[in-house]
């Protein structure tokens, strides 16, 4: 029963207690609110419910406060005074019982919804009518938080794109995410609710768009210096439109080399959107693993050699291959006088990096 | 290549003076002014002896609370003056403005705004309230630890001196409040303000700690005869709690600190990316602390509500042992929460749910406890005095701020409301209208037992209106641009029509800042008219528990006698009983003698601190050798005690004698 409020269009009383709220956000477009895709319709609803769950033991307290602050005013010398009632049993229990029964509620709606709507779950419908059988295969899209950009490899296209991220309407999407330098939280919030994308790390979402339209997207955790310019276009479009814009990447793009990636690399702010008609292979794991330049070691590589049980002092030497920070360091303006060097990688040249390798190497726990 | 420059100041040069920002050398310039000023007045008055004696080396612990309140409101100026800077900034620079903060002193503006008001107002302004309330409420004549707690304060000092000293030497750090690496790595923040962070933290961190100790040992160990746990205030109960808190978390943010300062001054890889490093893990710790330390502010802030709500209806608190059973719940749960700060990145469903279920059963016993306080105004005579109105207030306000934290609880909400303008509303709604409201609530109640004369109530109500329907104007819009899908911390907005919220949340805060004016001038109005305000009695609310039973302000010792007690309300009880007074048979009384060694230990930990900052290595092995020998020698003085001959007892006695006389 509660698993079907999160299935069906909120329903009509939540909507009539939510009046107040809508009338007061009423010229303004609230994003969370009216969403357009189902992952973040079914979060909103979620919200709601819960919402409608606490108001119904929120709005009697605030209105006891103030009619019993003014009953037993001072003045008032008609009311009851008691100054040694200070116990009820009965009273006791309910105060204690109603919170409980609340959060027993909202705890199972969170317990069931948690779970429906984990990000990394792959996706069951693609709205509220459409199950199961209507699903196609989801487009892929790796992402990459940049400093202080987005890019988006498309790998069944063979494609790629910088600040501005296309998805066909009601084709499932899952995302897999991760940051080339500091912590960054990849949102649409018209899509579905948001992921961190961390360096190292993979992270992973799933959502589809159920209408056309061009949606923010942006970082939600700060990342530095160039953050508040860090934002791309979402574009929802048709089928036939999308695969217009994916010729149109094809036709005006460049390739995206790892020259060309670290040309990309390097921190810009507010960068205009830019496409790429074809990607070298393995980038986005070369990414991952943090092994981008020449000399560098994949994490993955690395993390091979450790499960097969480690290569004993001669692991020393891969020491310097698998810095990662320091090559970076200054590159984030260090005393707010702007941007400083970078250093080039001092490992031996011609160590080629391993592209691809073990898929995840430290995904967060899940 | 290291000079003979960088041998002696590190990576200090007159380049870290930002003499090229106009509005840090006009805050400069004004400070410095100021602070001229201050000094001027205090040497003309001859003052300085005076201050060395009764203040800077006083192991009082009321003297020590009032300091603790007075640097808590100082560093409001500070806290709040960012507020402005950054809801001005967020008001203007819309489209193609810029606004007027570039970002690197914008990102330093938040980074500052969220660890001033944490660090060096909330928690000096809590520390500093159960310094001075709980050994008066429990019939005790100092903390356990009287120099500890000297020493404790100063080093709390020393770290918010850290924090205003980056304001004109360097910066600040540019991570938000928290510093998660790996920016706040030396390889994505090289510059100095980390370090401050660092530093300044961990220098007041280790007051604080020390300060929960003292607390801690005061409540278990030297309550009066007869207080047994279950008669102890609730505002006591609440302030043991907190101090349980405090000794359980801040080692985990000193260790945590620690970690990240091996990272960035020896090159370990605890928290980055490469080299197995996990930032994640940080995360994890520094919210394993984070969490706790909100209860830890919030709990106090309960206890003044339940000893105000209690004192103005005229009654017993309904429900005393659920209040203590409700607040030893929070205190447990506190610590199973914390990885709702971050279901985002990348948890599991089971682990996520988990976390957002424990955090909604921490609304079970504070349901209870608000449940409590209405149930005590139930057939009591509501005074509407100042504190009861904080109280009311506090009571709208908090039901609120809870329910939207609750729907930050729920793993799938939480997902498109984290880092949005929601979540700043939200924990503003509970840091203000429960923190800030009970902090007032807490000074204008207690002022005349520190002071012996009451708070003007007139600037007081103006100061009350202005800073509740201020908080409303500013964070209610949050509210509404985080449904619009804002998030935290931008510095420019690229769509005009969010435009008109910023703009009144911004008037908000000038309300707000009118409520913190009308403050002041309820404090001078208030030292002004004194004499008019006068309350001889020591009991000017009708209180009900110990510390109303001294005079006001309480003699040094202050209980001539260490009160009986028979019953919860003790000294309602002993108004009931007609207690008298005594009036004959005082005796010498055994008290700490002031020390010098707190504030020199803590300027020289700053000192240590400032040098790390700067990589002076020599000064910051030479400061930390003195500490340590410091310190040393200190524990060879044994002139530590001395009594109160029973000829002053008698005198200060016998002067009450004559006030209450006449009262």
């Amino acid at each position: 029963m509660l698993a079907r409020l999160l299935h069906t269009p909120p329903n009509r009383r939540a909507w009539l207690l939510l009046l107040p709220m809508l009338t007061m956000l009423g010229g303004c477009e609230a994003v969370l609110l009216s969403p357009s895709g189902d992952i973040a319709v079914q979060q909103r609803n979620l919200m709601i419910a819960s919402t409608v769950l606490m108001l119904l033991i929120v709005i009697p307290v605030m209105v006891l406060t103030v009619l019993v602050a003014w009953r037993y005013r001072a003045s008032n010398r008609t009311a009851t005074y008691d100054p040694e009632w200070n116990h009820s049993l009965a009273l006791e229990v309910a105060i204690w019982t109603v919170p409980l029964l609340i959060v027993i509620a909202i705890g199972a709606l969170t317990w069931l919804g948690t779970h429906l709507l984990d990000p990394y779950r792959p996706l069951k419908r693609i709205d509220a009518e459409r199950h199961g059988a209507a699903l196609v295969e989801p487009l892929q899209v790796e992402v990459v938080a940049l400093d202080w950009k987005w890019l988006f490899f498309y790998p069944q296209l063979g494609i790629a794109s910088l600040n501005e991220l296309a998805a066909p309407v009601d084709r499932p999407l899952s995302f897999k995410l991760t940051s080339t330098s500091v912590m960054n939280s990849f949102y649409i919030p018209a899509l579905a609710g948001q992921i961190y994308a961390m360096p190292g790390m993979e992270t992973k979402l799933h959502a589809v768009i159920n209408a056309p339209g061009v949606y923010k997207g942006f970082s939600a955790n700060y990342s530095g210096a160039g953050f508040s310019r860090m934002h791309f276009n979402f574009l929802g479009l048709s089928q036939g439109d999308f695969d217009g814009w994916a010729a149109k990447v094809k036709a005006q793009g460049s390739p995206l080399d790892r020259a060309a990636y670290a040309a990309i690399e390097k921190p810009s702010e507010a960068e205009p959107a830019r496409y790429f008609s074809s990607v070298e292979d393995g980038l986005y794991n070369a990414i991952l693993n943090m092994c981008t330049k020449p000399g560098q070691m994949c994490m993955s590589e690395m993390m091979h050699i450790d499960s097969m049980g480690g290569a004993g002092k001669e692991s020393s030497h891969n020491w310097q291959k698998l810095r990662y920070d320091s090559h970076r360091a200054g590159s984030m303006d260090g005393f707010g006088h702007g941007p400083g060097h970078s250093h080039e990688p001092p490992g031996p040249p011609g160590d080629q990096p391993q592209p691809g390798g073990a898929s995840a190497p430290a995904a967060p726990h899940h | 290549m290291p000079s003979a420059d960088s041998a002696i100041f590190g990576r200090l040069t007159l380049d870290a003076i930002p003499y090229h920002e106009p509005i840090l050398l006009v805050t400069f310039v004004a400070t410095a002014l100021l602070g001229l000023a201050v000094v001027w007045w205090v040497t003309r008055a001859g003052a300085w002896g005076y201050l060395w004696r009764e203040w800077i080396t006083s192991i009082d612990h009321k003297k020590i609370g009032i300091m603790y309140i007075i640097l808590g409101l100082v560093m409001l100026m500070r806290g709040f003056a960012d507020a402005l800077l950054m809801r001005a900034q967020q008001a203007i620079a819309f489209g193609e403005s810029a606004g007027y903060l570039p970002s690197h002193h914008y990102d330093q503006i938040f980074t500052a705004h969220g660890v001033i008001m944490i660090f060096f107002v909330a928690m000096p302004l809590v520390t500093g309230l159960m310094n001075y309330i709980v050994p008066l409420q429990i019939g005790a004549r100092d903390v356990a630890f009287p120099f500890l707690n000297n020493f404790s304060f100063w080093m709390t000092v020393g770290g918010a001196v850290l924090v205003m000293a980056s304001l004109f030497v360097g910066e600040f750090a540019r991570t938000g409040w928290l510093a998660y690496p790996p920016l706040s790595g030396v390889a994505y923040s090289p510059g100095v303000g980390v370090d401050y962070y660092i530093w300044a933290l961990q220098i007041a961190g280790v007051g604080t700690t020390l300060s929960g100790i003292n607390l801690i040992a005061t409540i278990v160990k030297m309550r009066a005869p007869g207080m047994t746990m279950m008669r102890m205030p609730i505002f006591t109960w609440t302030a043991l709690c907190t101090n349980v808190l405090i000794v359980a978390s801040f080692p985990v943010l000193g260790a945590t600190l620690a970690l990240l300062a091996l990272d960035r001054y020896v090159g370990t890889n605890f928290f980055t990316n490469d080299l197995g490093g996990n930032p994640m893990m940080y995360v994890n710790l520094i919210w394993i602390w984070g969490h706790p330390e909100v209860y830890i502010l919030i709990l106090p802030a309960f206890g003044v509500f339940s000893e105000v709500v209690s004192t103005f209806s005229g009654k017993r608190l309904f429900g005393y042992t659920s209040m203590v059973y409700a607040t030893v719940v929070i205190t447990i749960l506190s610590y199973l929460v914390w990885l709702h700060h971050f279901f985002t990145m990348g948890s599991g469903a089971s682990v996520n749910a988990f976390f957002g279920i424990t955090t909604m059963i921490i609304s079970i016993p504070t349901g209870a406890k608000i449940f409590n306080w209405l149930f005590t105004m139930y057939r009591g005579r509501v005074r509407f005095e100042l504190p009861m109105m904080w109280t009311i207030a506090f009571m709208l306000t908090f039901v609120v701020g809870g329910m939207t934290g609750v729907m930050l609880a729920v793993p799938p909400a939480d997902f498109i409301l984290h880092n949005s303008l929601f979540l700043v509303a939200h924990f503003h709604h509970v840091i203000i209208g429960g923190v800030v409201f009970g902090m007032f609530a807490g000074i204008v109640f207690w002022f005349p037992k520190a002071f012996g004369f009451r708070l003007d109530p007139y600037w007081g109500t103006w100061s009350f209106w202005f800073w509740v329907v201020g908080f409303y104007v500013a964070f209610m819009p949050l509210y509404v641009l985080g449904l619009m899908g804002v998030t935290r911390r931008l510095n420019q907005f690229a769509d005009p029509s969010l435009q008109v919220w910023f703009v009144i949340a911004a008037f908000g805060a000038v309300l707000i800042a009118l409520g913190i004016a009308c403050f002041v001038i309820q404090i001078a109005v208030s030292i002004l008219r004194r004499d008019q305000l006068r309350d001889t009695t020591g009991d000017p609310w009708h209180g009900r528990t110990l510390e109303w039973s001294t005079s006001s302000p309480p003699p040094d010792y202050n209980f001539a006698f260490t009160p009986v007690v028979h019953d919860l309300d003790a000294w309602e009880d002993m108004k009931r009983r007609g207690y008298k007074r005594p009036v004959s048979g005082f005796r010498p009384i055994h008290m700490p003698k002031n020390t010098w060694a707190g504030v020199v230990l803590a300027g020289l930990a700053t000192l240590c601190g400032f040098a790390l900052i700067w990589h002076i290595w020599w000064l910051a092995a030479l400061s930390f050798l003195t500490l340590i020998a410091t310190a040393i020698f200190h524990t060879f003085n044994y002139d530590r005690d001395f009594h109160i001959p029973v000829e002053d007892v008698v005198r200060t006695e016998g002067q009450r004698t004559t006030l209450l006389a006449r009262a």
